[in-house]
């Protein structure tokens, strides 16, 4: 009788977390759109003016991956911790956990819905930027690659914050103190070989670095470090946040006591 | 026929060490009403929780109509509707829309009919599209029974389902869950009022300090542990029992106005008509009299006392 998969469950989650993005539209998305025009507007025209192109790009079109990139980083993780947060700290969450509905199945839900959101938001601040300056992207199936990879990680990691916080402090204490920082000095807003030799060592040991830069080369074919070590480094973030998911369902960590 | 809800040697510790179930063995028949009736902190709450998937259970095995809870949870689960005690709502989403959440989240595709159909039962209906927090406590609670009941359970959890809900609204909710109970349900609830239990249970079972303690008929156990009283109201006032009546359980109350005669129901000989001559013989003339049964209440005070 019953299937092997709850579809039904996992579509009720997705449709009611996206319809939340609905409800707070202005803050789930056009309040990134506008903070990153104001970086396009600040770094891109009026300083960015004055910098020489970054390896025959132009500053301002050197800025447009690591921007998207920086955004979908930071709206994944917010989004995907407080979609998983609400519940717990409301006491909804036990409907889900009394629910027909696996590890997987929830995880997939909330981290989809996400994760779609990030997406969204990624191709509307791209569309944005065109507005300011002019990019071209040589490897478009690279570029969603690594947008769609980017927001399920850390959406995935969003996830793991947001089962493990437990007030509203932790839960934002995370994105300031150590997501906006890794994005800041992941190279959004500069190659790292404009670096002091010692802090481009340093900087590699930043995940972020290696999702920009993997990034950018699908737009300009440039990159800070190797495409497939970027790529692999994503995929071993990934992978890490994919265990903490299954130890959190096995171990019933802070969902189930 | 087999139980639709079988409990075996259930124990739950949790991390603080606090062992809230001692071992619970239970059946639970198809479509009874089933009350489950303990003091704060007897482990009501932790019971359902852990039949429900909520807790995980230290030992023992659960079964919902065959399916175990852990080997076959998505069995088990989907035949289980619960409202907890505490009053959690999505409070940003509509009437609607939380409810109509719950039935895909339980695995039904979507049913615009049985939705409008709880929520009219429920009087909810002209709410279905206001936001949840914008309802009142008593409404709040219904739309929990009614997101428990949107994807048609078997077997439906009330956790303390009337607590601070009023008299009136009470009444109604009593008669929903007498319908649902007609429509083949099964419903387990708990409740700190007893006249609750009183009103509409089939079975009682008592649970005290992580253990069940009795598992009865509610008529059986009102019978067997009912103690009738027989007050006769006194023309003259008397100032003792008089010795010629010290063989009976007699007491008189402080204005010597009322004699009460307390006798089993489950006596054969239950000696009131030979109390009565022998008040007679004496000339105690009476004016009136009555009698009463002990309340489930008083049942329950004394075995929880008794078991303390």
């Amino acid at each position: 009788m019953t299937s092997p998969i709850n579809l039904h469950a996992v579509k009720a989650i997705y449709l009611f977390e996206l319809a939340r993005t609905w409800r707070t539209l202005f803050q789930s998305i056009a309040a990134p759109v506008i903070s990153t025009s104001l970086y396009f507007i600040v770094f891109g025209a009026a300083i960015g003016g004055r910098f020489t192109a970054v390896d025959g790009v132009s500053y301002g079109a050197f800025l447009v991956p690591g921007l998207v990139m920086m955004s979908v980083l930071t709206e994944s993780v917010s989004n995907a911790s407080f979609g998983i947060y609400m519940p717990r700290y409301s006491g909804t969450i036990y409907e889900v956990l009394s629910a027909p509905i696996s590890a997987f199945e929830t995880v997939l839900g909330y981290v989809g819905a996400a994760a779609t959101k990030s997406i969204v938001l990624g191709v509307l601040i791209l569309l944005t930027a065109r507005l300011f300056v002019d990019y071209s992207i040589q490897h478009p199936f690279w570029m969603v690659a690594f947008l769609v990879l980017t927001s399920v990680t850390f959406s995935l990691f969003g996830f793991i914050l947001g089962v493990w916080a437990d007030g509203w402090e932790k839960l934002q204490i995370v994105p300031i103190l150590v997501i906006t920082p890794l994005a800041f000095l992941g190279g959004s807003f500069y190659s790292i070989s404009m670096l002091p030799p010692l802090w481009q060592k340093i900087t590699l040991f930043n995940p972020v670095v290696y999702l920009v830069s993997g990034f950018r080369w699908s737009f300009y074919g440039q990159a800070d470090v190797p495409v497939g070590i970027s790529l692999a480094m994503t995929a071993l973030f990934l992978a890490l946040c994919l265990t903490a998911v299954w130890w959190i369902f096995r171990t019933g960590y802070k969902l189930k006591n | 026929m087999q139980p639709i809800i079988q409990v075996r040697g259930l124990e739950k510790t949790y991390a603080t060490g606090f062992q809230a179930l001692k071992g619970i063995d239970l059946d639970i028949r198809r479509g009874e009403i089933f009350a489950l009736l303990g003091p704060n902190g007897a482990g009501k709450t932790t019971l359902i929780s852990t039949v429900c998937g909520i807790v995980n259970a230290t030992a023992g095995t659960v079964t919902v109509d065959g399916h175990d809870i852990v080997r076959d949870w998505r069995a088990a689960r989907s035949l289980i509707g619960l409202v907890p005690q505490e009053l959690t709502t999505e409070a940003f989403e509509s009437v609607w829309a939380t409810v109509s959440f719950s039935r895909g989240l339980f695995g039904k595709p979507p049913d615009p009919a049985h939705i409008e159909k709880v929520l009219k039962d429920l009087s909810l209906w002209n709410k279905k599209d206001s936001k949840v927090m914008a309802l009142s406590g008593g409404m709040k609670r219904r739309v929990m029974i009614a997101k428990a009941l949107s994807h048609e359970p078997r077997i439906l959890f009330l956790d303390e389902p009337t607590a601070g809900v009023d008299v009136e609204l009470r009444r109604g909710m009593w008669e929903m869950i007498g319908h649902l109970r007609d429509s083949g349900v099964t419903i387990i609830l708990t409740t700190h009022y007893i006249e609750e239990a009183e009103e509409m249970a089939d079975s009682i079972g008592v649970i005290s300090n992580g253990r069940i303690v009795l598992v009865e008929d509610k008529a059986a156990l009102m019978r067997k542990l009912g103690k009738r009283l027989l007050t006769l109201q006194l023309q003259n006032p008397l100032e003792s029992i008089p010795a010629e009546l010290a063989g009976y359980p007699l007491t008189l109350s402080g204005d010597g106005r009322e004699l009460v005669y307390s006798f089993d129901t489950q006596d054969d000989q239950t000696g009131i008509a030979r109390l009565l001559r022998k008040l007679g013989d004496h000339g105690i003339d009476f004016t009136n009299l009555h009698t009463e049964e002990s309340s489930l209440e008083e049942i329950f005070v004394s075995l929880v006392k008794e078991r303390a």
